[in-house]
């Protein structure tokens, strides 16, 4: 079967996940006592999907560990448990399991028996059906429900011929299960030689006849190397609706691979004579015996004609035995080839598999396709539009063409906007996991916690989504750990026992702030102070002011708490955190009261694709400034400029010193103008340091569609990408921080060969 | 070949249904949920149609038995996906009139089977 099997467990893999992390919600918010059916219905569906899937994939252990989960919940949905913490809990435990189980499939995590095991163990305790079991002491536990694979079809040789009466006698309602006797009877012919006759008996006159009723019984003899149970399956989705007698009425001998044919017309001759007998015995019967060349598909042709008195319709010749048994013996060879090629297939699936975990997808929502393609419906418009007016042009048609242009115009931006929105996700992916963690945190530290979440439906890109979430594990981890107090030591304060600490997100002019900020004890300055001098960062005597004091908590190395948790780490986290958001293009900052508690702002750009940019000209080339990395633009006033040595300078803006950069020069291209008072200084910052680069001119501002240089061509120090303008040259996009770095690089230089320049003077002029 | 519709909430199940049946030739159409399989099926004239227990909105038990009141449906074959082995709940499957039931998981080879064994082909 030529499915793309890896396709479909990746599929597999994200619904599962996506179905547990709601699972995982669903049971924080569970109210320990009555039992809304439909939330357990949908948690059971999680459970079940997960072991349906397994069982497709061969993850035994995920079936048998899904099983027994599915298990409790099915008792719960049937209103057998009330919910209790330690229900819940162990719901919760099994999420984890299962997560970690399907985590070490991928090659994720590692696979830890004994957490299955005990999970495993627990579910069992509480199942009610094993307590009856138990007391009981009987019935064995339920079969693992992987569906046992049927034994490789024996050599023929070995397997007995037999000949089995059946009697089929369905109820007049049979037929409104859409269950077809016809298709019963073929399934049948495919075990081995069939006849069919049919008892007309129940049929009442014509007047009475319902149409709908099934008033036919049947006879059939067949014969065959066929057990038991494979007739028994074939009526399965019948039984209860049908009165079926199964006997078996011979058994050959197995007879050898060198069977003899008058063995085998000997038993055809036995079936005959039973068939006969039949015929004799009852009065009024259709017979309606088969062909049974099992090569090619067999063909049972129904009699609906009302009977007269006796009917016997002769529909085939009486098969030659041997050659059915000779295909048979074809078909069974072929299973057992398919078999051998199935597992070779699941062989190279599981070597397959390993390259495979890498891909990513995303879930966009069905509107969003939609606006899509009405926006390209409208592309299209518009341009059979403008083709019809290039068609025949001429100077009245200009309008036309305008109006065209205005609407291709609109579109573009139309589609764009859309297409943006495809890789934007809400941010309620990263925070549905804090309700838990938040949950298990504080059950730990013995904190009382209520977490809020507003905002969730805030979209931004998924990579910058991505990229988020282990700092914003970090501040909640941070805000349970530092920041909200002991329930004893807030009542002390005049706080409620229990802490609020909540997770704001929402849109701010083209950028996204997310907020966290908790009620807990605040920033305590003077510690951050205390350690700040321990450690040489600021000098003893030295004021601060309270935002300056703030800032030194992302400084590496200091952490504020006394004790040292194996939560919140040692003060590696804060400067990590920074720099992750600020890779992403955002800030962070924080404002914090004592004993109220403090707030942390991350400001984000809303996707890493587009940006808005800020074109100036050198000489005759275009390049792109972020426009969050611009402080601000002058005109330069030659007062303010210090030359130092003729090579370094730098220029006096109100109180700062600022280094000036004349990007004409780093990049060694020819310039409008060398005369700084002709063009512009750009005041920009780039890793907590401003420098001003010396441009010719400022141009528009526009969004800019970053394309990657490194894919492209490749990484160039300085330059973070290109894109193309509207007149379709190339612009550089600049990277304001590794510029400024390039200028370090520089200004070294120049240090080391130039040693008239004071080193000490210059390197805290670059500051 | 047949036009089937195949109603599961997972979309991987989903998926694998309509890559084993597609391969078979029949064509599928899929639903997420009861309601929408019920809706497709006023819409469409299916010869067949698989639909999982589980299911939001509406169950596959209710589906059957909305589908076994349309007229176009009285007679059509009905298969459930379960993973039940439970006679009760087989029977359960019987009285609201599916036609048979095909036990997750399952391996392409014997979901084919039992389309073959409703459809005759």
């Amino acid at each position: 079967m030529a499915i793309d099997m890896a396709e479909v467990q990746q599929l597999f893999y994200e619904e599962s996940y996506e179905g547990l992390d709601n699972m995982e919600s669903i049971l924080l918010d569970l109210e320990v006592g009555a039992m809304d059916k439909e939330v357990t219905n949908s948690i059971f569906r999680v459970v079940h999907s997960i072991k349906g899937g397994a069982g497709i994939f061969k993850f035994d252990q995920v079936v048998t560990f899904a099983h027994v989960a599915e298990t409790l919940l099915d008792e719960m949905r049937n209103g057998q448990h009330v919910v209790t913490q330690h229900l819940i809990d162990l719901l919760l435990n099994s999420v984890d399991v299962l997560r970690m189980m399907l985590g070490s499939l991928r090659g994720e995590k590692t696979f830890v028996p004994e957490e299955v095991a005990a999970c495993q163990r627990q579910l069992e305790a509480v199942l009610k059906k094993n307590q009856e079991t138990v007391a009981a002491a009987t019935t064995p536990p339920e079969p693992p429900s992987v569906a046992p694979e049927s034994p490789p079809p024996l050599p023929m040789a070995t397997k007995p011929q037999k000949t089995w009466q059946i009697h089929f006698k369905p109820y007049p309602s049979l037929l409104k299960t859409g269950n077809d006797p016809l298709n019963l009877f073929r399934e049948l012919s495919n075990l081995g030689e069939l006849t069919v006759t049919a008892d007309t008996h129940a049929l009442p006159d014509f007047k009475e006849l319902v149409a709908e009723n099934c008033y036919l019984s049947w006879n059939l003899t067949l014969h065959g190397s066929v057990e038991h149970n494979e007739i028994q399956e074939i009526f399965e989705w019948v039984e209860g609706d049908c009165d079926l007698e199964i006997t078996l009425t011979s058994e050959v001998a197995p007879i050898s691979e060198h069977s003899t044919a008058s063995e085998l017309s000997e038993s055809a001759t036995e079936s005959a004579l039973l068939e006969s007998d039949t015929h004799l015995t009852t009065a009024t019967t259709v017979e309606i015996p088969t062909t049974l060349v099992a090569t090619e598909s067999p063909q049972i042709v129904a009699v609906t004609t009302v009977p007269q008195d006796s009917l016997k319709i002769e529909n085939s010749p009486v098969v030659p035995v041997h050659e059915e048994n000779a295909s048979v013996l074809v078909t069974s060879l072929s299973k057992v080839q398919t078999k051998e090629n199935s597992s070779e297939k699941n062989n190279s699936l599981n070597a397959g598999q390993q390259h495979n975990t890498e891909t990513s997808s995303i879930r966009v929502g069905i509107d969003k396709i939609d606006a899509l393609i009405n926006m390209v419906g409208e592309l299209v418009i518009t341009q059979s539009m403008l083709d019809q007016v290039g068609q025949s042009f001429d100077a009245a048609r200009i309008i036309q063409l305008r109006d065209g242009l205005a609407q291709l115009e609109r579109n573009t931006r139309e589609l764009q906007e859309s297409v943006m929105r495809i890789r934007m996700l809400p941010i309620g992916f990263s925070f549905n996991r804090f309700p838990r963690l938040v949950h298990d945190l504080s059950s730990q530290l013995g904190k009382k916690v209520e977490l809020k979440l507003s905002g969730e439906h805030t979209e931004l890109d998924k990579t910058v989504l991505e990229k988020m979430s282990d700092p914003l594990v970090h501040l909640v981890r941070n805000a349970l750990d530092h920041g909200i107090e002991m329930p004893a030591q807030r009542l002390a304060a005049g706080k409620p026992e229990v802490g609020v600490l909540k997770l704001h997100a929402f849109h701010q002019s083209g950028s996204i702030i997310i907020q966290i900020s908790d009620d807990g004890a605040g920033i305590d300055t003077d510690k951050v102070l205390q350690k700040a001098r321990k450690l040489g960062l600021i000098h003893s005597e030295e004021n601060l002011i309270e935002e300056q004091l703030y800032e030194l908590i992302f400084h590496p190395g200091l952490s504020t708490a006394t004790q040292v948790s194996d939560l919140s780490g040692r003060g590696v986290g804060m400067d990590v955190v920074r720099r992750n958001i600020r890779s992403l293009g955002g800030s962070i900052d924080v404002k914090s009261k004592r004993g109220k508690g403090s707030t942390f702002n991350i400001r984000l750009p809303l996707t890493l694709a587009i940006l808005d940019g800020q074109l100036v000209r050198i000489g005759h080339d275009i390049y792109i400034l972020s426009l969050l990395s611009i402080i601000e633009s002058l005109r330069v006033n030659p007062k303010y400029v210090n030359a130092l040595a003729g090579r370094a300078e730098v220029y006096k803006l109100r109180d700062e010193y600022i280094p000036i950069l004349r990007l004409y020069e780093l990049f060694d291209i020819p310039a409008t103008t060398t005369k700084l008072e002709e063009g512009l200084l750009v005041i920009v910052e780039g890793d907590g340091q401003k420098i001003g680069l010396f441009v010719d001119e400022l141009l528009s501002q526009q969004q800019i569609v970053i394309k990657s240089l490194e894919s492209n061509y490749k990484q160039i120090q300085g330059v973070s990408g290109a894109t193309i303008l509207g007149d379709g040259n190339v612009a550089l996009i600049l990277d304001v921080a590794g510029i400024i770095q390039l200028f370090h690089h520089r200004t070294n230089y120049l240090t080391r060969h130039y040693p008239a320049m004071p080193s000490s003077h210059a390197a805290t002029m670059i500051m | 070949m047949a036009y089937i519709l195949i109603s599961d909430d997972s979309v991987s199940m989903r998926r694998m249904l309509s890559f084993t049946l597609a391969e078979a030739n029949h064509e599928v159409m899929q639903a997420g949920d009861g309601e929408q399989a019920l809706e497709l099926a006023k819409q469409h004239q299916f010869d067949l149609v698989i639909t999982d227990v589980n299911m939001p909105l509406l169950d596959g038990l209710s589906l059957v038995r909305e589908l076994r009141a349309l007229p176009n449906y009285r007679y059509k074959p009905i298969l459930l996906l379960t993973t039940e082995t439970d006679p009760e709940k087989k029977q359960q499957a019987r009285s609201v009139g599916a036609t048979g039931w095909i036990l997750k998981p399952f391996n392409p080879d014997k979901l084919l089977a039992a389309v073959r064994k409703v459809l005759g082909y």
